[in-house]
Formats: C-alpha cells, structure tokens, sequence
C-alpha cells in the first residue's frame, strides 16, 4: 500500500529494515476538516546568507570532488511556481561519508565541504546550488548494501500540507535496483527522484549541471 | 498542466547537518509554554535520530519550530497556547521525520485541563485510549508530550 498521494511510498517497507520499528501499524486517520492546513512559515532573505547556496566557497579552500551545478524549479501540481520558498539540502561529501559524529563510513571527511545548504526560490520558482556530486557510501541495512549517490532536499511549499522530504539521485546509477529506500516508491514514480544531467546547464570548464524539479501538493491559497 | 508529484523519501540519520538549528524550537520567545517529549519506536526505545516540527497560528502568522531529538530521543520546545477557535479546542499541529519513517508522520498536540477539549470535534472522533496519546500531560511547568510511532499505546496519525 502507498500513501495517499499514491507516489509516496509506504509506511512499512520491511525490505528498509528501520521500518520494521518505526512504521506506524494502524492505519492513519483521515484529515479532520477543523485541521488547519497553515500557510508555511515565512522565511526572509535575511535568513539565507550569499553563500549557503554554494557549498563549494563555505570554507577556506575548495572541496574535492566533481563540481555540479543542480537547478530547478518547485512547482505545484498545476505547474504554478512556488516562489520566495526555502529549499534546503544536505548531502555526503565526494566520499561518500556525512560530516556527522554517527557516521562510521571510513572514508575521508574533507576540511573544505560541510554539506549543507540552502536558499530561497526567486519568482519562477527556481532554485540553484553548486556543490560536489557525493559519493556512494555503505550502510547496515544488509549484507554489502550501499545507497546510491543522493542529496537530501526538504521542501515547504505553501502550506502544511506541501511539506516534502525527498531525495535527489543521479541518472544511471547501478545501485538504483539494490536500493530499498528508492524501491520503496512506486515504480512508475521513481524516476522523479532523478535528476537529468543537461550539456545546456553545465558550465564549460568548470561544473556539471543537473537538473531537478519538484512538485509539490497544491493548496488552495491564492498567493 | 499536471504533474507528477515528487514522491517523499526519509530524512536518514544525518539530516542535523541541514536541518536543525539549536534555536529553532523556540516559536514564542516570550511564551510560557514550555513542551518537552521523546519519540519512542515499537519496542518502546527512544529515538535519537528524529526531528519534530510544530505549526501553530499565531497572530501574524503560522508559529513554526523544529527541533531533533538528542541520544534518548528528547525534543523540547518554547511557545505559546494558541488561541481558542470556534468549536475546536486549541491545538499545535505536529510533524514528525525519521530515519526509517520514508514520509513524515502529522499528529496534533492538545493541552490538559481544557475544558474546550470535551467538544473538540478531532477528540471526539477517538476512542479514550486513541485521544490520551493527543493531549499532553502536565509534568512540573512543562507539558510532557510523548510520540510512539507504534505499538499498544501508538500515537494517533493523521493522513495529511
């Protein structure tokens, strides 16, 4: 059984072990009409300093690893662009390992790369952030599991009932098939976590571009 | 034009990194409400690696606070009561993420000794043993709010 929406993935997926525990059981109850569905918060542009969208200059030097552009647009169902939105990310380093006390991958942390950032949407809807492509990396889920590259986004939108937590992957990757995190999605949905590499978005000599919208449940708020 | 909405994956154990800033659970600086809870899985242990969000309305707008939970799966909070509306008691609409939840979860937060709680429509709805998992416990000067996302005494979710 998947969620409501019908692209989100269920609540118990026993092939993703952490489920097994975590997953609610009885069935969720429906939305009473007295739920406020609140406007999301509204965060300023003073919120988001120039360089939280560039994960490549938040230190004294340059990460290592393959520089990427990743753009796109937050887009409600009926394609309206979300504007003035946060959108923010947080990833592993070209590594594959989090700059993170619970990550116990022994690979490199790199003084130069934090992994996170974050900005506002301008009046198209659209985001942009330069970074490295993380790297693969292994967890405990079972035997030789590893997670395919992937960025964390998490998403507002307008209201309550727009909020996302998703994951961004990269087209082509082998590990896809061996995931149960992106096999949790139903399969027609899963290649909206993929971002599409584009020649017209990268950079000659200098970054890789990506791209990755995300669509949100629409509300009824005229904005 | 539809389109096809970008499906929802878990928050994994790592997302302090971009998600939670120390001073983030404070919605009301000023306000007397103090909220303190852990987030407990199906065999009754805590969980470290959640982050709670509340939304509330406030007078110029929607509260909005988000907090993770340390080592023994303690979240706390700062703010205010919401303010009565017709025919509903005051309540703070409650996400939850988590490594392993691959959506977030919505619940509501309702406070003790209010009598509005008797005619609130959403309580009205639960079975006695379903509405105690929605309404907060006084402990001290603090409201003691606990989330089981499974189990006998599983909090109730919402569909949202």
């Amino acid at each position: 059984m998947s969620g409501a929406s019908g692209v989100d993935p269920p609540l118990l997926y026993p092939d993703y072990r952490s489920t097994r525990l975590r997953a609610p059981l009885r069935p969720l109850l429906p939305l009473p009409e007295s739920f406020h569905d609140l406007e999301s918060p509204i965060f300023g542009h003073e919120s988001v300093g120039e360089l939280d969208r560039d994960l490549t200059r938040q230190h004294d030097g340059e990460p290592l690893g393959e520089r990427i552009v990743v753009t796109g647009r937050v887009l409600e169902e009926d394609g309206r662009p979300v504007r003035d939105t946060l959108v923010e990310i947080w990833q592993a380093n070209a590594g594959g390992r989090y700059k993170h006390e619970g990550d116990r991958h022994p690979a490199p942390l790199d003084p130069n790369f934090s992994g996170a950032g974050r900005c506002l949407t301008d009046d198209g809807g659209r985001y942009e952030f330069v970074t490295v492509k993380p790297g693969a990396y292994p967890w405990g889920n079972h035997p030789n599991a590893w997670r395919p590259a992937h960025i964390h986004f998490s998403l507002f939108g307008r209201a309550f009932s727009s909020r996302l937590v998703t994951q961004m992957y990269f087209p082509g990757d082998p590990l896809f098939e061996l995931d149960p995190i992106m096999g949790s999605v139903p399969a027609n949905a899963r290649d909206r976590l993929v971002a599409n590499f584009e020649l017209g978005l990268t950079q000659p000599e200098w970054a890789l571009g990506y791209r990755f919208d995300i669509v949100l449940r629409s509300t009824p708020f005229e904005t | 034009m539809t389109q096809g909405l970008t499906p929802s994956q878990t928050v994994g154990p790592f997302f302090s990194i971009g998600l939670t800033d120390a001073t983030q659970n404070v919605l009301a600086p000023e306000g007397a409400v103090r909220i303190a809870g852990r987030v407990l899985d199906g065999a009754g242990d805590p969980i470290p690696d959640a982050v709670v969000e509340l939304w509330q309305p406030g007078p110029g707008g929607t509260l909005w606070g988000r907090c993770g939970t340390d080592t023994e799966g303690w979240f706390k909070f700062v703010t205010e009561r919401p303010a009565p509306e017709e025919g509903a008691a005051p309540a703070i609409d409650v996400l939850v993420f988590a490594r392993g939840l691959l959506r977030h979860l919505a619940t509501r937060l309702y406070f003790p000794d209010e009598p509005a709680n008797d005619g609130d429509p959403v309580l009205a709805a639960l079975d006695p043993g379903e509405r105690d998992t929605l309404v907060a416990r006084r402990d001290g000067d603090a409201l003691r709010f606990d989330i089981r996302l499974q189990g006998d005494q599983q909090t109730v979710f919402f569909a949202v």
